[in-house]
């Protein structure tokens, strides 16, 4: 009785510190889910989704706050692969949020910017460079086209352009055929 | 089994054991374009060189319009990239977008060059001697020389080579198998040139330190085993044999010769050099013998004009840069119903817009086809499941599901079916009974997912910089708060505000002090009108 009583008391011992161990140094420090997630959505920080940034919006998915056809720039490949991942219903995106466009980025007018730096401020990637009463210029390669230095700009100095496409760019188009299958699964 | 032992037996038994999956036999239609011997065309006046000529990056142009250009001279280089060429001497009219001979049928840069006639060559610069020359120094030479693969997939030549060089390479297999119907370019240059071939095959092996060369050609090409191996002879050379491998398209394809000779398979996502062998069409090796040992650059190719749109088919060694116009000119020009023009062969190739496209380095045929050689498109019926598709795909794939994938956009599934692994040969479209473009699919699908590749990496590389901002922002922000906190609490601690007090009233002091001493000094050097 005593022995059993001791034998089970220790192995309890035992393997409380062996979980609590455990706990400590496999402990997973962010939710996975909301890394998941914010690896799928573009990363353009435009905040059409109502959140401010990607990885907000994200947690807001992962906390079931926000639905997952709120974002314009992913469009409907971006709401597939959100529904594939959490497992629920592709839906058509949510209007009130935008359309889905082609990727643009923005350009300065020089000779229209005063300096004034606010759209530097507004750059979620830090693609405009620019100091106080000097010109402005935005780094296309690294513009994503959220368009939130349009709003703040005094002098409405930027514009939106397509993105140029050389030969090294170039895609396939679509084969255009008259059937349109849906496979079914 | 080894690889090495593989190729041995095949070798010994002096003709291929095994087979590929899959694969069709078609109509060769070769011999039409056979039966005149290669000639140069006539100069063209104008030679348009597009920059674009590589797998890689578009060449930055190294001359300005108006500059003089000598025949050979480098006119174009990016960096890891092989170089472009003049081919011709003369003067440089253009530099500006112009049809480029690509499958998208988009313009690109390319540098238009008008011809002085005087075929003035360039300093070439030669390496003395290969069999000394130190492997590096060669492959120097093939990047110089602006060589890349002429069998259609224009990979540059040096970087092959050194890439091979770092692995353990025991065969060199030439590639001769032109399995493509109508194209006969390699099959006329090694009738003609066998002795170039085997010098660049040698070259070629002593660069990758290979011990054996195997070319591989086709068993309906006549009398070219014997000219190959009598110039192989001559040479005293060991270790260079000749295999014939079966007419079943596409052979000629890397994967499928490898496995042909050795009844391996590359791996999927892997090269021929994880087998210990590296392949080179037989064009580029007698291109390497030519940038070697004269140290001309790749400014000509084999090419063949032929088709039932074309009066008289045949071969020509042109300058790159030569319109296809002026090579059909030189064939006697257009038969009356020409409907379509295709660069490369009717299973692989692409149409063009014009004939004013250029030779480019990929540029192995130009095809003109007529009204009757072009089928009535079919309409496109849905598919049925008959399996025809998956049993000649050459790469064992299931084109069928591939095909319902990509339409319906499941990359991933379709990652996992294989698909980069599709070599778009065409067979499947071929012998699809629903008329489906099935290659058109694939090659869509594959843009597709080079397109999201990049697109992943431009959202990563946003990603970081939005964190890398907001971190930026949260420093200086705590920063800031920090010093508020700083000069509050300084505020509040009154021995510090006495201390204060203390230093500024000493520092009033010492300025005075100060002060009244420059005044004086002032005073004594003064103005002498005062005294």
């Amino acid at each position: 009785m005593l022995i059993s009583i001791l034998l089970l008391t220790v192995l309890g011992v035992i393997f409380g510190l062996g979980l609590g161990w455990a706990a400590m140094h496999f402990r997973v420090r962010s939710d996975p889910v909301v890394e998941r997630i914010d690896a799928l959505l573009p990363q353009t920080q435009c905040g059409q989704c109502g959140y401010p940034g990607c990885r907000p919006y994200a947690e807001a998915i992962s906390k079931d706050e926000a639905d997952i056809n709120q974002c314009p720039p992913g469009g409907e490949a971006g709401i597939r692969a959100l529904a594939d991942l959490l497992g629920r219903e592709a839906k058509p995106l949510n209007p009130e949020n935008g359309e889905e466009t082609a990727k643009t980025v923005v350009l300065i007018d020089e000779s229209r910017c005063i300096g004034c730096t606010l759209c530097i401020q507004a750059c979620p990637v830090d693609a405009i460079v620019g100091a106080a009463k000097l010109m402005h210029t935005v780094i296309t390669s690294e513009c994503t086209g959220c368009n939130l230095c349009l709003p703040p700009c005094p002098v409405d100095c930027i514009d939106i352009v397509g993105v140029e496409t050389d030969i090294l760019r170039w895609r396939e188009p679509r084969p255009q055929t008259g059937l349109d299958l849906v496979l079914v699964q | 089994m080894t690889s090495a032992r593989r190729i041995e037996q095949a070798v010994d038994a002096g003709k291929h054991i095994h087979r590929f999956h899959g694969g069709l036999r078609l109509r060769h239609n070769k011999r039409i374009s056979c039966q005149l011997a290669v000639e140069r065309p006539p100069l063209p006046e104008l030679l348009v060189v597009p920059l674009f000529q590589h797998a890689g990056d578009i060449a930055k142009p190294l001359v300005r319009v108006g500059d003089q250009v000598l025949k050979g001279q480098q006119i174009g280089q990016s960096q890891p990239c092989a170089a472009v060429h003049a081919p011709v001497s003369g003067i440089v009219e253009f530099i500006e977008d112009r049809p480029m001979s690509h499958p998208s049928g988009q313009a690109g840069p390319c540098v238009v060059i008008r011809a002085d006639g005087r075929e003035q060559w360039v300093a070439l610069k030669p390496i003395s001697d290969w069999r000394t020359a130190s492997a590096d120094s060669l492959i120097t030479q093939l990047q110089e020389c602006g060589l890349a693969g002429l069998g259609g997939a224009v990979f540059p030549t040096h970087a092959k080579a050194r890439d091979g060089r770092e692995r353990n390479i025991h065969t060199l297999i030439l590639n001769g198998v032109e399995c493509e119907p109508y194209i006969s370019c390699d099959e006329m240059l090694m009738r003609e040139q066998p002795g170039k071939i085997i010098l660049g095959a040698r070259i070629l092996r002593r660069v990758l330190g290979a011990g054996r060369v195997v070319i591989a050609i086709e068993d309906q090409m006549g009398a070219v085993k014997e000219a190959l191996t009598r110039a192989a002879e001559r040479t005293d050379c060991e270790n260079i044999s000749v295999i014939k491998v079966p007419k079943v398209y596409p052979e000629g394809g890397e994967r499928q010769l490898i496995q042909v000779l050795t009844g391996l398979e590359v791996p999927a996502g892997g090269r021929p050099s994880d087998l210990g062998m590296v392949c080179q069409n037989v064009a580029t090796a007698a291109a390497v013998a030519d940038a070697v040992v004269e140290g001309k650059p790749l400014i000509e190719r084999y090419i063949t004009v032929t088709g039932n749109g074309i009066s008289q088919p045949r071969n020509f060694q042109a300058l790159l840069g030569t319109s296809f116009s002026h090579l059909v000119e030189a064939c006697g020009g257009y038969q009356d119903d020409v409907a379509r023009l295709v660069v490369g062969g009717p299973m692989m190739g692409y149409p063009v817009a014009t004939d004013e496209t250029p030779v480019v380095k990929r540029s192995n045929c130009v095809l003109a086809l007529t009204t009757q050689d072009i089928a009535e498109p079919q309409p496109e019926m849905p598919c049925i499941r008959c399996g025809e598709c998956a049993r000649v795909c050459p790469a064992t794939l299931l084109p069928q599901q591939l095909h319902l994938q990509i339409r319906n956009g499941l990359w991933e599934p379709a990652e996992e079916y294989g698909l980069t692994a599709c070599i778009e040969c065409g067979c499947c479209d071929h012998v699809c009974p629903s008329h489906i473009p099935l290659v058109e699919w694939f090659r869509y699908g594959k843009s597709e997912q080079r397109r999201r590749a990049l697109e992943n990496e431009a959202s990563d590389k946003a990603r970081k910089r939005f964190e890398d901002r907001e971190a930026r922002l949260l420093k200086i922000k705590q920063e800031r708060a920090e010093k508020m906190t700083r000069r509050k609490k300084m505020l509040k601690d009154k021995a510090f505000q006495q201390d204060r007090i203390r230093a500024s009233i000493d520092r009033a002091k010492n300025k005075n002090n100060t002060d009244q001493n420059t005044s004086e000094a002032d005073s004594i050097v003064g103005n002498p009108d005062d005294a």
